[in-house]
């Protein structure tokens, strides 16, 4: 596809969690939790107005659904700030310090004050009906391999509550997500290459994790903002996946291709969305469609022009009858049959010439079938005619759910301004200058120049230094070889992956102190100990961390022994084989390094051993 | 919520009832609420109900508690209990209310949306998926049952002191001093004052100045038999507030005073049980309930 000639425009919009101690607006813990939740709170929300007196469209199409929630709290780890049971305590500072780091990486322009608003949102996630939100700063920039991409705002945010599970009664969230500190930051729409954003988002990646931020699955979420010249804006929520971008985008510029072709026909055919719901039960009274047998009642509207636009496909392996249904279904029905696809599901041929016959339509024209109790059906199809009528406008801004196979399915409409105003109960917040400067004179490295340095530095391998930063030791490890000047590459492998097993052997490796690392690396730089008891005595000094490092090693016999204590040994055993090693002469190097490994296990090197009894045979023979 | 603001609101709803009004429902913030609840009942008698609610999460947010409790009240409103009631979320969820009487009510968190209870009392009904359910063992006075009859005459001069180990006479000096017309002491356990009090408070008895005694501990009776300071305490006149909220006995006060400033009636009055303010008879449901 060319992209340029489409008018192609993308935009990132980045959601990631803040390693914070406590929660942005009161002081539980940002860990979540799998324990049993002591208490389920039930609760209605119902959209508010602006203070322009106007109603949100998003959350106006969210309040027709009149859901029931309920939360899942605890009686210790979430308190009354989540379940809104109380005001929000005072903005949390370091929150507010790591998001200005971040900022400051992406060259920002930071606010003088930190202003607290409410951004509606009444589908539950929020037990106020609102999520808090404001702004930290402006106008940055980051260089790419496509250009500057310009940063438009990064905003602090709380986190929403974990939905749990959906029934047809209620939603159940889970308290303990609900007011972790989140950074939103939002570039600018002028991305024109799908590869462009997919490096974009890995960039900002980068940045955020050489941050205090949290890691692993769900701790960050990445949005999409696509359009074409003739379509419309859309917003792509969850993409999971870096790697799907491309595809994403891909697929989305089909769809909004598709839908202008649609708008086109619907046109010239002089379409046309007739308003009347037919109730058609009576005619599938003896159909073997199971769907249709136990629906209390089906009814049909009629789609005049619309033979064939309805299975049109408008993704790979979605159809504009998917658009329709997925707006059906926020009706609470399980989806929708059309013209287009049938006979299928059990409607016969004749069935569908006896609907035909009934709606009194033309060849040219089509109809759905929607089947359910009396009022859900009606609701449903008051949507489908909805859907169908945009049909005549081509692309609609609509904020979508990203699907695992890169295409995209109706959430809801593109929120407003409308879903703004100020939070009342928290005062602003002054961020003086001193202190930004203070953060901007002490930025941390980002994580691809911390790796290329160390690579450098410390001649580690590529494998172990990517490890060693991914698990956040190589402040450590780098504190550790500043005090012991030794090889640093066994340094890097037990704090990059023996700390990990040793862990896994169910030892309590916090109890491992900086100092305890420099004593034992000290112990090796000095050839008290051999690489290979490295391990061992880490074990051992978690044993007995008051101890002092000499007397563990001793007591575990790690300590190596001096070269002429070896000889005394070796000779013990030369002695003890001497009819064997005239016999087999230099081939007996072997065993005799056999017997004497055993003996002097962990205290003398291989190599050492291996020449002396080298020379000692020569001196025999 | 001053106490002239009892009388306008008092007014109002006479006014509205004698309009033709078949039950009334005052929205109220929520910090003085049980002080007005009080009043209302006091004052006025009623043929229909007047139901006194309010959010403790504001309307401007979609949470808002103001829908249950305002949908629970107009259900309330038109149902037979014809009282002066307080009603409120009866928990943290959204899905029923109670009704609390009005003068046994008060507000016990800063923040819940359940922070209304029931003190030394039960809620007197639930509501619950609009039907109201009054509570078996309540006998409540019914629709039509009363005449509407005002009575709105109050003394606003009323002081409020609450004992505690530090205090000195001065306190309730300063009141005497200043013309106070009555006083509210919330004493220590059973209502209890430091013995440094008790001259000041005989010089009340000597000034008919009436003096009440609730206690801090919110929950339980006033007995101040049990101990030889209370018997020295009843001795300078000090009056039992009995198992009245410190916040019902301060509201009764002002309400009593504007009725009689005979000291001898103003006593009496204060041991007649006007708008279910006592209860004779407790129960081991009447604790945090
Ligand atoms: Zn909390």
């Amino acid at each position: 596809m060319d992209w340029e000639k489409l008018g192609l425009k993308m935009g990132l919009e980045i959601h990631q969690q803040l390693n914070t101690d406590h929660k942005l607006f009161c002081q539980c813990s940002t860990k979540l939790t799998d324990e049993e939740y002591n208490e389920i709170i039930e609760r209605n929300l119902r959209p508010t107005q602006s203070e322009l007196g106007k109603i949100d469209r998003a959350a106006f199409q969210e309040s027709l659904k009149k859901s029931n929630f309920k939360y899942e709290s605890f009686d210790y780890h979430t308190c009354l700030v989540e379940s809104d049971d109380e005001p929000p305590h005072s903005l949390n500072k370091q929150a507010l310090e790591i998001s200005i780091i971040i900022g400051k990486l992406m060259n920002m322009h930071i606010v003088d004050e930190f202003h607290t608003m409410r951004k509606q949102v009444i589908d539950g996630s929020n037990t106020g009906g609102f999520q808090r939100t404001g702004l930290i700063a402006t106008d940055g920039y980051l260089e790419t391999p496509y250009g500057k991409v310009i940063i438009e705002s990064l905003g602090l945010e709380e986190d929403a509550a974990r939905r749990i599970k959906t029934t047809n009664e209620y939603t159940e969230f889970r308290l303990d997500r609900l007011g972790i500190p989140l950074v939103e930051i939002t570039t600018d729409p002028s991305m024109h290459h799908p590869k462009q954003v997919q490096k974009v988002a890995y960039m900002i990646g980068q940045v955020l994790r050489s941050t205090n931020v949290k890691r692993g699955l769900g701790t960050i979420r990445q949005d999409l903002n696509i359009s074409i010249a003739k379509g419309a804006r859309v917003e792509i929520k969850g993409v999971q996946n870096l790697d799907l971008i491309p595809d994403i985008v891909e697929n989305e510029v089909k769809r909004q291709l598709a839908l202008i072709e649609i708008k086109n026909i619907l046109n010239k055919r002089n379409a046309e969305v007739l308003d009347e719901i037919h109730d058609i039960t009576k005619l599938f009274e003896n159909t073997n469609s199971k769907i249709l047998n136990n629906a209390n009642t089906i009814k049909a509207i009629i789609l005049k022009g619309f033979n064939g636009i309805i299975g049109k496909e408008i993704q790979p392996g979605r159809r504009f009858g998917s658009e329709i249904a997925s707006y059906a279904k926020k009706r609470g029905v399980s989806g929708i049959f059309h013209s287009d696809e049938l006979p299928a599901y059990g409607i016969t041929k004749e069935e569908v010439i006896k609907v035909k016959k009934f709606l009194n339509i033309q060849k040219e024209d089509a109809f759905i079938i929607v089947a359910h109790d009396n009022d859900t059906a009606i609701n449903a199809l008051e949507e489908v005619k909805r859907r169908a009528k945009l049909g005549f406008k081509g692309v609609i801004e609509e904020t979508r759910k990203s699907l695992d196979n890169g295409n995209t399915e109706y959430l809801r409409p593109l929120a407003t301004a409308n879903r703004m105003y100020l939070e009342t109960d928290i005062p602003s917040f002054k961020i003086n200058k001193k202190w930004i400067n203070k953060i901007a004179s002490n930025l941390p490295e980002l994580q691809d120049e911390k790796k290329e340095r160390i690579i450098k530095e410390y001649k580690l391998s590529e494998d172990l230094t990517n490890q060693l930063v991914r698990i956040l030791e190589s402040d450590r490890f780098e504190d550790i070889l500043k005090d012991v000047k030794v090889d640093p590459t066994p340094v890097a492998s037990l704090l990059a992956y023996d700390l990990r097993d040793i862990k896994r052997e169910g030892y309590d490796i916090n109890l491992l102190t900086n100092k305890h690392l420099k004593d034992i690396f000290t112990l090796f730089k000095d050839k008290k100990i051999a690489k290979d008891s490295i391990k061992k005595l880490t074990i051992a000094t978690i044993q007995n961390p008051n101890e002092d490092i000499h007397k563990i090693a001793e007591n575990n016999n790690l300590i190596l022994l001096d070269s002429k204590d070896i000889e005394k040994i070796i000779d013990e055993i030369i002695v003890k084989n001497e009819d064997m090693i005239k016999e087999r002469q230099m081939a007996s190097i072997g065993p005799l390094m056999g017997i004497a490994m055993k003996k002097l296990k962990g205290k003398a090197n291989g190599s050492a051993v291996n020449n002396i009894i080298q020379n000692k045979i020569q001196k025999l023979i | 919520m001053h106490p002239k603001h009892w009388v306008k609101a008092a007014n109002l709803i006479a006014d509205d009832i004698s309009n033709g009004s078949d039950g009334v429902v005052v929205a109220h913030g929520t910090d003085t609420m049980h002080y007005t609840a009080a009043a209302l009942s006091f004052m006025l008698e009623t043929p229909v109900p007047i139901i006194i609610t309010g959010a403790q999460r504001s309307s401007d947010r979609p949470s808002s508690d103001a829908h249950l409790n305002l949908i629970n009240s107009v259900i309330a409103a038109k149902s037979n209990l014809s009282e002066v009631s307080v009603c409120m979320h009866g928990s943290l969820n959204d899905t029923y209310a109670y009704l609390h009487k009005g003068t046994k009510v008060r507000k016990m968190h800063t923040s819940r949306r359940d922070t209304f209870r029931s003190i030394n009392y039960e809620p007197i009904a639930k509501i619950e998926n609009n039907i109201m359910k009054i509570n078996p063992h309540y006998e409540y006075i019914k629709r039509n049952e009363k005449e509407l009859d005002i009575n709105n005459s109050i003394e606003e001069k009323v002081g409020y002191i609450k004992s505690f180990p530090g205090i000195s006479d001065e306190f309730i000096e300063y009141h005497i001093d200043k013309g106070y017309k009555g006083i509210v002491i919330e004493g220590t356990g059973l209502g209890h004052v430091p013995n440094v009090l008790i001259n000041s408070l005989k010089r009340a008895k000597e000034e008919e100045i009436p003096v009440i005694m609730t206690s801090q501990c919110i929950y339980g009776r006033v007995n101040m038999n049990v101990y030889s300071t209370g018997r020295e305490i009843i001795d300078s006149g000090v009056i039992s507030g009995k198992d009245m909220t410190s916040e019902t006995a301060y509201v009764k006060l002002c309400y009593v005073l504007g009725q009689t400033t005979d000291y001898k009636e103003v006593k009496e009055l204060m041991n007649k049980n006007i708008a279910g303010e006592f209860n004779e008879k407790s129960s081991t449901k009447y604790f945090l309930n």
